[in-house]
This record gives structure tokens, sequence and C-alpha cells, in this order.
């Protein structure tokens, strides 16, 4: 009996889904647990906002979010991805964080589920994949962009780089750096190297950027080594411009580290909590509101994504009636010719390969904060 | 001038690599083995200090006194439940040991105290002596810790040859089964040397932490390492030894980095290991025995 009455619960939900079932199902991997917890819980809550804003708009298209847990591990999110096919996913926010979404990146490839990561930055995500894109910047642009960014506002024109050596995130900003400054007028004076198990003493490097004249130093890397730099520095009393990039975040929140020693410092991030316009106010706001506190650059992706699918699927008029593979070949189109403005930038534009290019927003740490510099 | 600096560079350098060193070389001097665990216990060192002097603000000194203490009996509890059953294995199982401890410290300091790097407090602050109206400056932390070194060389050095217990670590260094029929205590001579190479990782965790103020579970691991190589650069066992190999593998370090090039210092350092390996097979100081047979 209580089975049937199940049944029959089961049956009407089913039937009033059906009825005002105009919602598309997206659905998203992420470690909500475990160590890397802050990202994939940071990724979900932003498009959870984001969703529950644009379903109370009534604007004609509503949207059903399901995050699974991977706990930031390929074969788990695998599962979680096949979980959400069979719970009729018909857009996909891939995985939150690299090495899981290379591996679901290559499900919705072969399953023809288009995909939208927030925040899984390995050039691996979408390379060869026509259906992934990324909401991020990937690695290597970091490098670029922070070129660009010195060039155009002037910080600098004599540039020391200093890289981590056995890392594949600080050597790939560092490559695309290095071959990009030339041509923007920049100099690239003293380039030197540290690596695991020579990591404490940083001397040679900065005396080397010192007497070549250096007026900036490039930090691709962590912050963790960043602030044994920032401190030896000091003690050497040498005080350029520094420029770090997304993994500078994290500096201030250091326990014990001397907030006087990052002033000044200057990073690239493609959002910052603290903008003044009206959609990071509100967004920020709103996440506040809900978790008490300050939404980090996952959640900022993670908000955007889902406004970026409603601006795509509104735009190609699709249904949630259509099945994932019709919904795919609209999406590859709309992605590959849109503009999105979004918290994580405006004019946010994707290259068939997936990769985005946004205009990145620099922040400067002044009183011990994050400060926008434009 | 800069080639001078540089070699203030690597004399702070070498030194913390010294003050590591002479736990390894003391250790393995009389019980005859690697203690692979001594750089972490040099990190549990550190975060004893670090929670004293950051949390519970207590003055350096005692907190650098309290992280003696908890290490010494750490290493104590090392020895008790890792080594001592393993007296009569071959060395080979002993050092596997000393790795497994390694690493049962690096994840249990994990667990207790996360991945997430820390700042730690300098136990003398970040001042310098400078010379030369400024142009070379020596860091109040490097001269501390040359002194330290040269005071733990000098008690050490008193210690093992004037003392009784230090002529039993000795009598056990040169025969194990000669010094018992002695009625030398053998177990607990080596308990001794592991409870004093402990403390020393206790001073060397505050110092070094001071010149390289970021601290995490690994912190340890990869300086134990370097130091661990200074060691047999001086002679693996010999005291003096450590103190010299200990510098000289900081300033090679250094001008490694600063005239060849900073991507291949490491590979320069064990290059240099080598030609030393190859011409005095002991290390710099070591003494070379003689098997008689």
């Amino acid at each position: 009996m209580t089975k049937r009455i199940i049944t029959c619960t089961l049956l009407v939900l089913a039937m009033a889904s059906c009825a005002f079932g105009a919602a598309f199902k997206i659905g998203g991997t992420g470690p909500l647990t475990g160590g890397a917890a802050i990202y994939g819980m940071a990724a979900m809550r932003g498009a959870q906002i984001a969703v529950d804003e644009i379903n109370a708009m009534n604007a004609g298209i509503t949207f059903e979010l399901r995050y699974e847990d991977d706990t930031h591990d390929a074969e788990k999110a695998v599962n979680a991805y096949n979980a959400l096919k069979d719970w009729g996913m018909q857009v996909s926010l891939g995985s939150v964080t690299s090495k899981p979404c290379e591996a679901t990146a290559a499900e919705n490839f072969a399953d023809r589920i288009f995909a939208l990561t927030p925040s899984a930055s390995s050039a691996a995500v979408t390379e060869g994949k026509d259906n992934v894109f990324q909401m991020c910047f990937v690695d290597p642009n970091q490098g670029s962009a922070s070129a660009q960014y010195i060039a155009d506002k002037k910080l600098a024109k004599k540039v020391a780089v200093i890289w981590k050596n056995d890392d594949v995130y600080s050597k790939g900003i560092r490559d695309t750096f290095v071959e990009k400054a030339p041509g923007l007028g920049l100099e690239v004076v003293s380039e030197t190297t540290f690596a695991d198990g020579n990591d404490n003493d940083f001397s040679v490097q900065l005396t080397d950027a010192k007497e070549k004249g250096a007026e900036l130093v490039f930090l691709p890397m962590y912050y963790q080594p960043a602030s044994l730099i920032l401190a030896q520095a000091q003690q050497m009393g040498y005080a350029p411009k520094w420029f770090g990039v997304d993994g500078m975040d994290g500096i201030l929140t250091m326990e014990g580290f001397d907030k006087s020693l990052a002033e000044g410092v200057i990073l690239l991030t493609p959002f910052n909590a603290d903008a003044k316009d009206e959609k990071t106010v509100k967004f920020v706001a709103e996440y506040q509101k809900r978790f008490n506190e300050i939404p980090n650059q996952f959640a900022a992706d993670g908000y955007d994504c889902v406004y970026a699918y409603c601006q795509a699927l509104t735009q190609a008029k699709a249904t949630p009636d259509m099945d994932a593979e019709a919904i795919c070949a609209k999406m590859i189109e709309q992605f590959t010719t849109m503009t999105l403005n979004g918290v994580t930038g405006e004019n946010v534009k994707w290259a068939k390969n997936g990769e985005v290019t946004k205009d990145p927003k620099g922040m400067v740490i002044k009183n011990g904060a994050y400060v926008g510099l434009d | 001038m800069i080639f001078l600096n540089y070699f203030i560079s690597g004399i702070s350098l070498g030194s913390i690599y010294a003050i590591i060193a002479l736990g390894y070389t003391m250790v393995y001097g009389i019980a005859k083995m690697l203690n692979f665990a001594h750089g972490d216990v040099i990190m549990v060192g550190a975060y004893v200090c670090f929670y004293a002097v950051a949390r519970y603000e207590l003055n350096p000194f005692i907190g650098l006194v309290l992280a003696m203490i908890v290490c010494t009996f750490l290493g104590i509890i090392i020895e008790r439940f890792a080594y001592k059953p393993l007296r009569q294995a071959p060395s080979l199982a002993v050092l596997i040991t000393a790795i497994g401890v390694s690493y049962l410290l690096q994840n249990t300091a994990l667990l207790l105290w996360s991945s997430n790097p820390k700042v730690f407090p300098s136990i003398i602050g970040r001042g310098a002596f400078k010379l030369f109206d400024g142009e070379l400056s020596i860091s109040h932390i490097t001269a501390l810790t040359i002194i330290a070194c040269l005071v733990i060389m000098a008690v050490l050095t008193l210690f093992i040859n004037k003392t009784r217990l230090g002529k039993a670590m000795r009598a056990c260094s040169e025969d194990k089964g000669a010094a018992q029929l002695m009625g030398i205590n053998v177990n607990a001579t080596i308990s001794l040397t592991f409870a004093i190479g402990s403390g020393l990782a206790a001073i060397a965790g505050a110092l070094l932490c001071s010149a390289y103020p970021t601290l995490m579970p690994t912190t340890g691991a990869l300086p134990g390492i370097k130091a661990f190589t200074a060691a047999v650069f001086g002679g693996i066992g010999s005291i003096p030894g450590a103190f010299l190999g200990g510098l000289m593998l900081g300033v090679i370090e250094i001008f490694a980095k600063a005239y060849i090039s900073s991507q291949l210092s490491d590979a320069v350092v064990f290059a240099m290991l080598i030609v030393v390996l190859l011409v005095k097979p002991a290390g710099l100081l070591g003494r070379q025995t003689q098997e008689k047979v």
C-alpha cells in the first residue's frame, strides 16, 4: 500500500514537473567535501544564486540546478557526472577543479552534452573538444594578460620575473608572459627560478632583479613562496612594484602574515568583490546575506556561468523539451559568437577552442585589503 | 660588494643547514643510523614554538624551551616504539622505518595543524647588522644561528669527550657488543642520543623558521635532506664536519645560483658532492676507519 502511495506521489510529481517543467536542467560536479571544498562550495553557491535570481525574474526561462560531490577526484567526478546524466542533465557546468574536469570533459564530449566549467583552468580541459568551454582564464593566458596589463597601465618598462621551474602553473604563465612582453615594449631584464628544495632563500633572485634595475617584479606563483620573497626584499631594502596572478590570492589570510609586507602588491584576478558596479555589488550583497562570507573568484565564476547559459539559451530560442544533443549544437553556435557582461569581466568572449577572453581586473593591496585598481 | 653579499647569503643559508646537520651527524655518529625523521622533528619543534609564541604570546625563549622539551620527549617516544624493537635488525630495515616515521609525523601534522602555511614570528626580530654604510647586511638571525652552531658544537664535543655518558656513547659507537660486555647500558645510551638529537632539532626548527618564516607540515622535509647532504659532505659522524659541510653547501648553492644558473643550482651542488666523495670518500672531515679482519 505504502509502495502504491509512493508511486502515485511520484507520478503526480512527475506530471507536475512536466506541466510546469519549463526548466532547463543544469548539472555540475565539484568538491563539496574534503580539502578543496572551499572551491566547490563557492562555485555551487554562486551558481545557485544566479539560478534563483533568473527563476524569480519570470523572463520565460527557468533553471533547475543540481551539484554532485566529486571530492576533487577524477574517478568520483565521472560517477557524479553519470548520476547527473541519469537525472536528465541538459547542459553541464563541467567540474570545478582541473583534474576532475579533464575526466568529465571527455564524457561531455562523448555524450554531446555541452559544458561550461566555472573554474577548471588547465588547457587540457578544453583541448580537442568542441563543446567544452571555460569561464575562467586558461593558465597560460594569465601570462599574456599580465604583460598586457602592465604595458597598458604603464606600470614599468624593466621587468624581472621569478618563477618556479618545477611547477606547470608557474611555467605556463611565465612562458606566455616572456613571449608577449617584448612586443609590448616591456624589457625582461632579469629572469630567475627556484624549485622545491631551494625555495627558502631568494637573495640571489632579488639581488639580480635589483642590480639590473627592474622596476617591477612579476611573481607567477602561489602565495607561500611569494610571502618569503616579499619579506626578504624588505630586509634587503628593495622595493619594486610587485605583480602577481590569481595564485597570490590568499596571501592576506595566511596566519601570522605581516600584511604591511604586501602593501602595494598588484594582482590580476578576474573578480573583485570590492568593485562598485551594480552587478557585483548586488551579487556580493546577496552572497554575504546567504552565506555570511565574501564571495571569491570561484563563486563569481559559477554565477557568471549560469547567466551565460541564460543568455545563450534565450538567444538560441532553446526550449526545455529539447534533448541535450540538440541544445549542445545550439550552444556551440551561441558561445562562439556571443558576448557576455558578467561579474568576472566585461566583454567576455569565447574562442572556438573553448578558451575565454575577457578584460581582467587589477587589484592592489592597500591597508591589508584588496582594492580594485580601475 | 655583490660578491660579498652573495657570500653572506650563502653563510646564512649554510648556517641553517649546519644546525640541522649537527643533529643528523650526532645521531649517526653514535647510533650508526640515519634518522630521516630528523627533519620532521624539526617541523614539530617549529610548530610548538609557533603556537607558544603566536597563539599564547609567550616569550620566544620560553617557546623555544617548550619546543625542546616536547621534541626531546617525541624523540624518546619515536626511539622507543620505532627504532628500539629493530636494534638487532639489518640497518636497511631501520632506514625504512625512519622514512615511515617521517611520513607519520608529516601526516599527523597535516591532520593537527592543516596544510595552510603559517608565518612564523622571528624569535629575535628581523633586524640586521649594517656594514659599509649599509652595503652589506648580516641579519641578526644569521648571527644567532652561527653562534648557536658554535655553542652546540662546543658543548657536544665537551660532552662526548669529557663526561662518563659521553664516554659510554663513544664506546657504543665503536663496538656495541664490547660496550655491553663492559657494563654499559647500550639501549639507554642510544635512547639518550636520540633525546639530545631531538632537542637540537627543536632549536634548529625555531632558527630555520625564523630565517625563512613559512611553516607547513612539509617544512622540515627538504631542508632535512639538504642538511643530510651537508653532513655527508663534511664527513658524517664528525661534528665539526657537519658545521663546515653545512656552511660550504650554503655558499656553493648561492654561488651556483648567482654565477651559473638559478635553474641548475641543485645540480651544481650535488655534482660538487660527488666530486668530494670521489676524492675523499669519508667526506671532508670524516675519519676513514679501517675494517680489521
